[in-house]
């Protein structure tokens, strides 16, 4: 292969040097010259050729002899193992991508969507109505060096934007179960936080990180996990970051705008079972934070939160398969519960647009949990079922209490989904949602998606 | 201060674990390793055995409990050649290892002590699920576990020093008795040569080199693509005219394509264990074959 190159390159290099001398030479000079080349090219060729035989010789009995050779014990010290590719490619990072459409039957206007009795960040909303692309995510990942590995994920949006989902450095090299992360990154709170949207089980975000982790919880910070060193999983986890995203917001201050903790737990039941557990735990504080919030007009008001935020999550996840054989058929449980608090105080039509702002102090403590499983039944084909709850719990609007306490409703959703993973690497699924957000108004949501998965081979994620 | 209260008991936990245990801990990613290292390493190595005979090991997920094994592992020993490459980097990067990374000592790596078979023509995701390094189920032919017990005694050696001795020295007892069993297997095996079979996946890659027998077809269009009934039907014609003996599949795939075919080009159908475990005879790696050979020659008849 490299024969060619090579040759052409040291022709073209000689051609080079002589070129000055050339534009004076005769004829007869220039005719030595090529002769000279063509002399200087064959005998690298024949050597170049030969090189290749003894090159393709010793691969063919480098097994054998490493195999016989390992027998003596200071023979296995450099051959531990990791296979070698050749060339400059080796050290480029590992590529891939995922491609995403939808096309969504919605029986209500996405843009009047809201979560009655909840602060709703302005960019959350079931999606736009019929044929829609979804997000094309392209992940860069590598090793850095010795110590660090980087990541990155960007996400290429419908409208033609792009947004960094992710991007990281990481320290495999760290001893005793140690893990630092650092740059942007989803948190490590909750089960499905961590897990990029086109991993889930729905097509959509069950409604409680809707309504309190603004649909997924990104940080720009560090994140430091520590697994013990015992036969039980057991992980601990701490971040902190700069809180710029809902359920806070960004500040323009020094310091620390969001911090959290958290920790895992899990195991295997005999052969056929395999679970995980956590509770996460996170504060953020909020300055003039926008959202939408439904008053008691039936308005989506504007408003802005600024005070401190705090949810607790627990979560679980459940998995059978017969005998850890997955391909045949499997079954998957999970469910998340959040507690959520927040203090502060309240600006009602925040961006004047009613004519109405006004100011009050806010408190509130709020709920949600969802339900979720997903069961394959054959080779390929899976169909799952999820119920979402949010509770408005107990909220004190102070000056706004006329404006914004619309009472209790809890918004709740109802979905099933049937979805076809015909290899590895693409997906379709077919997902129907009853979704009660607001007061009598029942949106019928009926999704068809595709996910395809290009490049490199992706990691098999609990 | 949250923080403070978590560590402090954990701490204490991971003083009382490290302590206890003075042998080395492997991490096995499949059971024929497993197997190997305990019969090089006999009680001074803790095994454990991350998937067992009936899973398919490309598709493992990173699991909690493999997560905790892999944080306390001394040595992974791995098959390498991206059989395992969904789940052991995400494993060993959440255990926070360093010592089982690639390129360390810490990790070994069947596949680099084996010629590898069945590298694909041509590499693009529309064959299939291709290995781009070769067929990674190196298992099935005796030749190869010969092949990788004597590093695997060396690496063992490496790590712990102490027991050089003694790992060189059921190496080599082992070895013995496997070249002894392998004289055995191929007399034993000699009637299975040019016997022409049908694999359901294309993982016998080696044990049918090893035996010499000869695969007509697989059922399986691609790897890892399940067949459809107008592809059986088209491997169906093709064993009409190339009529074969027996339709081979591992204990852990679905029996549905092997009996479509079976019953129609009217051969016989083998379940090897493919691993130690697959099945009640086969105990451990001698067992294995010793199992494999008496079911592929009552096949053949």
């Amino acid at each position: 292969m490299s024969t060619s190159h090579l040759a052409s390159a040291l022709v073209a290099s000689a051609l080079f040097a002589t070129s000055a001398a050339a534009c004076a030479a005769t004829d007869s000079e220039l005719a030595e010259i090529r002769e000279q080349i063509r002399t200087l090219k064959d005998q690298y060729e024949t050597r170049i050729r030969a090189l290749e035989n003894r090159l393709q010789a010793a691969e063919a009995v480098a097994p054998a002899a490493s195999a016989s050779a390992a027998s003596s014990t200071s023979a296995s010290a450099s051959t531990s193992g990791a296979s070698v590719s050749a060339g400059i490619a080796a050290f480029n990072p590992a590529i891939s991508l995922v491609l995403q459409g939808t096309y969504a039957n919605l029986s209500q206007d996405p843009a009047r969507y809201t979560l009655a009795g909840f602060a709703k960040t302005p960019d959350l909303s079931p999606g736009r109505r019929g044929l829609g692309l979804g997000e094309s995510e392209l992940a860069l990942s590598a090793n850095v060096d010795d110590r660090f590995a980087g990541n990155l994920i960007v996400s290429l949006t419908p409208e033609n934007a792009v947004s960094v989902e992710e991007a990281y450095g990481f320290m495999p090299s760290l001893p005793n179960g140690l893990v630092p992360k650092f740059g942007r990154f989803f948190s490590g709170i909750g089960y499905l936080n961590e897990q990029h949207q086109h991993a889930w089980d729905f097509v959509d975000a069950p409604l409680a990180y809707q309504a309190f982790l603004g649909g997924q919880f990104a940080n720009d910070g560090l994140q430091l996990k520590w697994v013990a060193p015992s036969d039980q999983f057991l992980e601990f986890g701490a971040e902190v970051g700069n809180g710029d995203n809902f359920p806070g917001s960004a500040r323009n201050r020094n310091g620390v705008g969001a911090g959290s903790v958290f920790v895992h737990t899990g195991g295997d039941i005999g052969a056929s079972h395999s679970w995980r557990a956590g509770l996460s735990y996170l504060e953020t504080r909020a300055g003039a934070r926008a959202g939408t919030q439904l008053d008691t007009m039936g308005r989506l008001a504007d408003v802005a939160f600024t005070g401190n935020s705090r949810t607790a999550i627990a979560d679980f996840v459940w998995k059978y398969a017969p005998n850890g054989n997955t391909r045949e058929g499997n079954f998957k449980v999970q469910g998340e519960y959040f507690l959520h608090r927040e203090r502060g105080d309240l600006t009602y039509d925040a961006t004047g647009a009613l004519g109405l702002t006004q100011a009050g102090a806010y408190a509130a403590n709020q709920s949600g949990w969802y339900l979720q499983g997903a069961w394959q039944f054959m080779p390929y084909w899976r169909v799952g079922a999820r119920y979402d709850r949010l509770n408005p719990g107990r909220r004190e609007f102070g000056a706004n209490a006329d404006l914004l306490d619309t009472g209790a409703f809890h918004p709740d959703r109802y979905t099933v989904m049937l979805d076809y993973t015909p290899s590895e690497f693409t997906r379709f699924r077919l997902q129907y949602a009853q979704s009660t957000t607001r007061l009598d108004v029942t949106d019928h949501q009926l999704f068809l998606q595709y996910i395809l998965t290009l490049g490199a081979h992706g990691a098999h994620r609990f | 201060m949250i923080l403070r209260l978590l560590f402090l008991p954990v701490l204490v936990l991971a003083c009382i674990s490290t302590s206890a245990c003075a042998a080395l801990n492997v991490f096995a990613t499949t059971p024929e390793w497993g197997a190997l290292v305990t019969e090089l390493g006999g009680d001074k190595v803790n095994v454990y055995i991350a998937t067992n005979a009936l899973q398919d090991p490309h598709h493992v997920e990173a699991k909690p409990s493999l997560v905790a094994r892999a944080r306390n592992a001394d040595l992974m020993v791995a098959t390498g050649a991206e059989l395992e490459i969904g789940w052991v980097p995400l494993v060993v990067q959440q255990a926070g290892n360093p010592k089982l990374r690639p390129g360390q000592p810490g990790y070994f790596e069947a596949t680099a002590f084996v010629p590898m078979l069945g590298k694909p023509a041509r590499l693009d995701r529309s064959e299939g699920d291709v290995h781009p390094l070769g067929d990674p189920h190196i298992q099935t032919d005796p030749r190869n576990i010969a092949r990788v017990a004597g590093p695997l005694a060396a690496k063992l050696a490496e790590l712990d020093p102490a027991n050089a001795a003694f790992y060189q020295s059921r190496y080599k007892a082992f070895d013995e008795r496997w070249r002894a069993a392998m004289v055995r297997w191929e007399q034993q095996a000699a009637p299975l040569r040019d016997v022409p079979v049908v694999v359901q996946h294309k993982g016998f890659t080696y044990l049918v080199a090893w035996t010499g027998m000869k695969e007509v077809a697989a059922l399986e269009p691609k790897p890892a693509v399940e067949p459809t009934v107008a592809y059986l039907s088209e491997v169906l014609a093709t064993l009409q005219r190339q009529p074969a003996k027996m339709v081979i599949r591992e204990a852990f795939q679905s029996d549905r394509p092997s009996r479509w075919i079976a019953e129609r080009a009217k051969i016989n159908i083998v379940v090897l264990p493919f691993t130690v475990g697959g099945d009640s005879e086969a105990r451990d790696l001698f067992s294995l074959f010793d199992d494999t050979i008496a079911r592929l020659l009552k096949g053949a008849q």
